[in-house]
């Protein structure tokens, strides 16, 4: 009995680190494939270029940790603004599989580059001893750095929530999602949104790459390797809110940790599974618009 | 009487031309496949994956340019060809066309089960099932090991000589061939498909879905219909490029395989039967050539040449050609 609370302690404890990385990366890629009706297939190189920043700025250039991601961050929104106005904002309401195309071809050029400036080996995070090392918790050793996700996890989630809730900028972003037109015709300046909804995305999706090291290594593959996850945290969530990819990680997080320590040789094939499941009972995700 | 008689033999080459809507530049890409044959000797293998891959996206192209399913997982019927075909040679029946054969049905089975599961979605609901089926069946196959190989692959597969004759040699030469004439088979079976009030109807459904429930046309069905064939026919080519190979890998079964048919077709144009035949060609020649120029780099290359195919070549080849000629037209 003592040793099944263990271990689903254990997996929640798990399971919500992971959620959080996911959600981390996946929100971004949810409201803008909501609001905009972008496949964006390349989320997840932003994802690993907030990865390559942090250790390089850590690496190479010696900062502390969190200037170090305050860093890569800052840089990949400057990158994903200029591309968003370089190459998305072409497609915006175009041929879908032009987007598919363009993405994926963004996608292979970032497996070009990052195997150019960093090789094939998975680039290492090294934390900061205040959050490495485990915390004693009632009778239980917490690892420090799986803790300072989830708690990093639960501050941008309510930061997310009432940024959308209760700024106006929130308000934009939801009249804009929940119908394009009208928000265009009074006059909501959407092009300028789709701007920096896109950054901010992106931001988060560093922000989550860098932080989720652990669970996602950085490699030049991520982007196309990890895109199953991301996409089925959108498509389980439902497209264009911040409320269902939330759900959708825990519920992913948590079940694959589950099963990974309740049937480790199976794989990811119950989350599969677990994912069709889902899309065949509610096929626009758990809080899709109807 | 007097008509018949002057129905010369090129008057009856146009009959048949005219019955069956062939034009003359559809022989192109037979005279091309033949040329290449004899221009470029050393290249035959890589020429063989070229005509087995054309035929992946020629399946691809039924269920996407014809019936507007956007699919990101058709790699899982590819896979499964390749690891029918694979299994069946490694296990003492290295028979090639009944391998074939096998293959489709075994493709075709799995197009069928989960098609009639899926197909009444659409967007990116549908996409994300296609892609968790391939998903799934490639972790399956990933722990299956003791049929499957698992990670290491599908190894000692022992292929027969084509009707017991044609044995399969180090230079490609039977493997292009054989490539080539089964594509040829798949090519015919596509169109007519296409050209028939069948695929005419898949048209409609891509078109415009609502106004063809209208009329009365059984959408799912016909949807169903046109994924079990495109994912026979996608098992077909797995099971050539397991067969001309002798060898299966997971990567048969994996979503990058899903994702560069999908490129190809785009890049060669969709929905037009012969973006196939360009998108595939040019995409493995650059493939080649930017590997071969830059074995650890090429992905770069490749993927900033797909973007300068959306920037430049929206429609893909195909759809430069159309606007080109659309120009050319046009009184100045």
């Amino acid at each position: 009995m003592g040793d099944l609370l263990s271990a689903a302690i254990s997996i929640a404890f798990h399971g919500l680190a992971l959620a959080m990385v996911l959600y981390l990366i996946s929100v971004g890629l949810s409201v803008t494939m909501g609001l905009m009706g972008f496949v964006n297939l390349a989320h997840g190189a932003f994802a690993m270029a907030g990865g390559y920043g942090l250790t390089t700025l850590m690496g190479r250039l010696h900062l502390p940790f969190g200037l170090a991601l305050i860093g890569a961050i800052v840089i990949v929104v400057l990158a994903s603004f200029v591309l968003e106005r370089l190459l998305y904002r072409r497609l915006y309401g175009g041929d879908e599989l032009d987007q598919v195309l363009m993405t994926m071809g963004l996608i292979f050029m970032t497996v070009g580059a990052a195997t150019y400036f960093w090789g094939p080996v998975a680039q290492p995070i090294h934390p900061p001893d205040l959050i490495s090392g485990q915390i004693h918790l009632g009778s239980r050793d917490f690892p420090a750095y799986r803790s300072f996700l989830i708690l990093c996890g639960v501050v941008l989630v309510t930061g997310l929530w009432l940024g959308l809730e209760r700024t106006r900028f929130g308000a934009q972003v939801r009249a804009a999602v929940d119908n394009l037109r009208m928000a265009q015709s009074i006059g909501i300046n959407t092009s300028r949104l789709f701007a920096l909804t896109f950054a901010l995305g992106s931001g988060l999706a560093a922000l989550g790459g860098a932080l989720g090291a652990d669970f996602l290594p950085i490699v030049p593959g991520y982007a196309l390797g990890n895109l199953v996850y991301f996409l089925i945290v959108v498509a389980v969530g439902g497209l264009g809110s911040i409320r269902g990819p939330f759900v959708a990680a825990l519920l992913i997080g948590t079940a694959d940790t589950a099963f990974k320590y309740i049937a480790p040789e199976l794989g990811a094939f119950f989350i599969y599974a677990l994912t069709m499941a889902i899309l065949l009972w509610r096929p626009r995700g758990l809080f899709g618009h109807a | 009487m007097a008509a018949a008689d002057q129905l010369a033999p090129p008057a009856m080459l146009d009959g048949f031309a005219r019955r069956h809507r062939l034009r003359a530049f559809e022989a192109l890409p037979w005279l091309m496949a033949l040329a290449a044959y004899f221009v470029f000797p050393d290249y035959l293998a890589l020429g063989a994956q070229i005509l087995a891959t054309i035929l992946f996206a020629l399946s691809l192209d039924l269920v996407l340019g014809y019936a507007g399913i956007v699919t990101l997982g058709h790699a899982a019927f590819f896979g499964t060809g390749a690891y029918t075909a694979g299994i069946l040679a490694a296990n003492g029946w290295g028979e090639p066309i009944s391998g074939l054969v096998v293959a489709a049905a075994a493709a075709g089975a799995v197009g069928f089960l989960s098609g009639a599961i899926i197909l009444r979605t659409t967007g990116l609901t549908l996409l994300m099932q296609t892609l968790v089926v391939a998903a799934m069946l490639l972790e399956l196959a990933n722990k299956a090991t003791r049929i499957t190989g698992g990670a290491d692959g599908l190894q000692g597969m022992d292929v027969w000589p084509i009707f017991g004759a044609f044995r399969f040699d180090l230079f490609g030469r039977t493997a292009y061939i054989y490539c080539a004439a089964v594509l040829m088979i798949g090519w015919l079976l596509v169109r007519s498909i296409v050209y028939s009030p069948f695929g005419r109807s898949l048209t409609g459904i891509r078109e415009n879905v609502v106004r063809m429930h209208a009329v009365g046309s059984p959408v799912r069905r016909r949807k169903l219909v046109a994924y079990t064939i495109s994912a026979a026919l996608a098992g077909i080519s797995g099971a050539l490029i397991a067969q001309t190979a002798q060898f299966v890998g997971l990567g048969a079964l994996g979503l990058e395989r899903s994702g560069t048919v999908l490129i190809m077709l785009i890049i060669g144009g969709v929905g037009q039967l012969y973006g196939a035949f360009i998108g595939v060609t040019l995409y493995m020649i650059a493939q080649d050539r930017f590997s071969t120029i830059d074995p650890v780099y090429w992905y770069f290359w490749i993927g900033l040449f797909m973007i300068f195919v959306v920037i430049f070549a929206r429609g893909g080849v195909l759809g430069l050609i159309e606007r080109a000629r659309r120009q050319m037209r046009r009184p100045s």
